[in-house]
């Protein structure tokens, strides 16, 4: 039985005998391209704080409580194929990727390659594509004053590798599967994922996070996008987490000319969850889709902060994130949209709704919008509020029960968002979520 | 059936309704005329329901019971129901999807068994033709987008749906064409049975052409200043509504 390592993040001095331990499993590795990106990484994460509420980004989001904890870097989990079996959504037919406290677990996924299409566990993909994983690994996310993205690239090991090579068309979505166990230590995990869509290409992406045990879990989550021309990718990620769970991620992608960039992130729960999504639309004729629904209790806390950069003209932008907060759960939406000066005839859309249910839950929105083009079409805009009434009288007054009538109209305020995914099966398990959680209130 | 007696009611600290008094029995049609603003629509949201409004005095008792003190949903599954002088537009809800979930609400409060799938998909074929209504209405998200008429006739539709015991129809005519008006009001009279009683509010004499009222009584100043027979609202519609306000004026009524 290997050691366990356990540290706390919040002096960079205790990372480096973890990184050290970390280097002893790299064997022949040490000396190749990749393994000086993540030293790299590593000296620029030791010169970076983390951010505290003083730094304009982090302003809603207090990271204390992540930071601590003395989490276990390589925790060992007893859990077995059958109590996996119950997340891996076996109704969805897919190729399934499964990590526990972010160690890949071969054993319980179920994967293949597909003609032009290749899926492999980032540490095997570096066998087989290192030249791809140099060129491009921590090349579309920087770690430049990014502490976490630096952590994240300084223990990138595991994660997932899909390479779409022109013209494939994935048969199937990758699902993949997250789960912590936090059983017998703290948990930090730090799955890393890079996907290349060449020319032409079509994949669907689903990343689902679930825990189990009652110990602090904290997952520092990277992945990176690369989005060629013409292709297509729909990015789905779903967060169902308790509330000893804190997510710390950064999606970051690149899209070229024509392009097409799909994302919806939903989550229904979580102690703490910081969901980073940055798109750079560096081409003509690009369509990038963010969407989001939160559906928050208890003392949850999700920061939603996404960016958009038009860095060439003639691309198309849709951004719709909705909450529903109940209790004393705490959201933030931090939108920007950048429209460089020679993006003209740009189309950039955003907006975020959000329901009160309680007089305790809050909301802190801030859309953001600075444009150096002249010729563009951009609007935003923000709503935070209670359930309307007049929805509410309508629907009772044709004898449909108050809570009934609640949850309807809840329903159909998420369904918005979560008609833009395209796959049917996780559309309806997410919805059945929704659902049951919408009933249970 | 309904009997209010002396109700009184505000919304924000103004006062609406002056003591209103009204019998009406299964089997009756009334209609409910008067000047804008004189809280006709108030009278039937009151009837139905709605919070916004504080009854300070005065009762209403629905087939004996205190109808005041029943949630909206209640007053619907007892049967009653208020066609919405302006139906609201609720995306995400299928107009088949609330139907199905409103009738098997009520269903579940008289204690009866879901309707299944068969005779519901029966029932709205059967209700749909009686009011003429698209059927491509019936998977759109509830009244979004529908025209003005298509919001009147699906309400319409509802109540044929519904088959409640107590009608209220707020101002269903306004923002009617002829025609539309005539299939409306055709799916009133269909509906009409000596088990139910229809209560008409308008501002006009126009829907009463079509349906033919058994009472009329006039609303001004919230309180019921007249009533007759259908020959009030057609001297209504002749000299207009100033003689009565004048009549008020002067206080002889």
């Amino acid at each position: 039985m290997q050691q366990v390592i356990q540290a706390n993040l919040k002096d960079n001095d205790n990372i480096e005998p973890v990184f050290s331990h970390f280097e002893t499993q790299l064997n022949g590795e040490r000396s190749s391209a990749w393994h000086q990106k993540r030293k790299a990484a590593l000296e620029e994460l030791k010169s970076l704080t983390y951010p505290t509420t003083k730094n304009e980004e982090w302003k809603y989001t207090n990271i204390a409580k992540v930071l601590a904890n003395d989490y276990a870097f390589n925790a060992p989990s007893d859990l077995t194929k059958e109590e996996i079996s119950k997340f891996s959504l076996s109704e969805l037919e897919a190729h399934k990727l499964v990590f526990v406290n972010g160690i890949f677990r071969e054993e319980f996924s179920d994967y293949s390659s597909e003609k032009g299409l290749h899926i492999l566990s980032l540490k095997a993909a570096y066998q087989a594509h290192a030249d791809l994983i140099e060129a491009h690994f921590s090349e579309i996310a920087s770690t430049k004053e990014e502490p976490f993205t630096a952590l994240s690239t300084a223990f990138a090991f595991n994660g997932v590798f899909i390479l779409a090579e022109k013209s494939a068309v994935a048969s199937k979505p990758i699902f993949i599967l997250n789960i912590t166990d936090t059983s017998d230590y703290p948990v930090i995990a730090q799955p890393r994922n890079l996907v290349i869509a060449r020319e032409n290409s079509e994949v669907t992406v689903i990343e689902d996070f679930v825990s189990v045990g009652g110990k602090p879990a904290f997952l520092n989550y990277v992945s990176e996008f690369k989005v060629e021309q013409s292709a297509k990718v729909d990015h789905y990620k779903l967060q169902n987490k308790g509330d000893n769970n804190f997510y710390i991620g950064t999606t970051q992608v690149h899209q070229s000319d024509k392009s097409n960039y799909n994302n919806t992130v939903a989550t229904l729960g979580g102690g703490l969850i910081r969901n980073n999504l940055n798109i750079l639309l560096d081409g003509e004729y690009c369509e990038a889709f963010m969407n989001g629904l939160y559906m928050l209790k208890d003392k949850d806390h999700v920061d939603n902060h996404t960016m958009v950069d038009h860095l060439k003209p003639n691309s198309y932008s849709n951004e719709m994130y909705k909450g529903i907060m109940d209790g004393h759960s705490t959201g933030v939406f931090n939108g920007k949209i950048y429209v460089r000066q020679y993006a003209q005839k740009t189309n950039a859309f955003q907006e975020n709704k959000n329901i009160l249910l309680s007089e305790n839950a809050t909301v802190d929105t801030k859309p953001q919008l600075e444009i150096w083009a002249d010729d563009v079409k951009c609007s935003h805009g923000a709503t935070t509020g209670a359930l309307d009434e007049e929805p509410l009288f309508y629907l009772r007054s044709r004898g449909i029960g108050e809570d009934k009538a609640r949850a309807l109209l809840m329903n159909a305020f998420a369904e918005d968002v979560i008609s833009r995914i395209k796959s049917e099966t996780f559309k309806s398990h997410i919805e059945t979520l929704i659902s049951n959680r919408l009933e249970n209130r | 059936m309904l009997e209010i007696k002396n109700l009184h009611a505000s919304v924000e600290d103004k006062k609406i309704l002056n003591g209103i008094s009204l019998k009406v029995n299964a089997g009756e049609v009334h209609a409910i005329m008067g000047p804008n603003g004189s809280g006709k629509s108030t009278l039937a949201s009151v009837l139905a329901g709605k919070e916004d409004f504080e009854v300070e005095e005065g009762e209403a008792l629905y087939n004996g019971q205190d109808l005041l003190d029943m949630s909206p949903e209640d007053r619907a599954r007892e049967g009653i129901f208020l066609a919405f002088q302006y139906p609201v537009e609720i995306p995400g809800v299928s107009n088949t999807n609330f139907l199905k979930t409103a009738i098997n609400e009520i269903r579940k409060y008289k204690g009866e068994e879901p309707l299944d799938a068969v005779a519901f998909l029966k029932k709205m074929k059967e209700k749909m033709k009686l009011v003429n209504i698209d059927q491509s209405l019936m998977s759109r998200s509830l009244n979004e987008g529908f025209s003005g008429g298509e919001k009147k006739r699906n309400e319409i539709f509802h109540m044929a749906m519904l088959e409640p015991k107590l009608a209220i129809l707020d101002e269903t005519d306004s923002g009617l064409d002829i025609d539309a008006l005539r299939i409306v009001a055709n799916g009133v009279n269909a509906l009409k049975s000596p088990d139910n009683a229809t209560i008409v509010v308008t501002h006009y004499q126009r829907l009463l052409d079509y349906i033919v009222p058994d009472f009329v009584h006039v609303l001004y100043k919230g309180r019921i200043v007249k009533s007759g027979t259908k020959e009030l609202a057609l001297e209504l519609e002749d000299k207009g509504y100033d003689w009565i306000k004048k009549e008020v004026e002067e206080g002889v009524i």
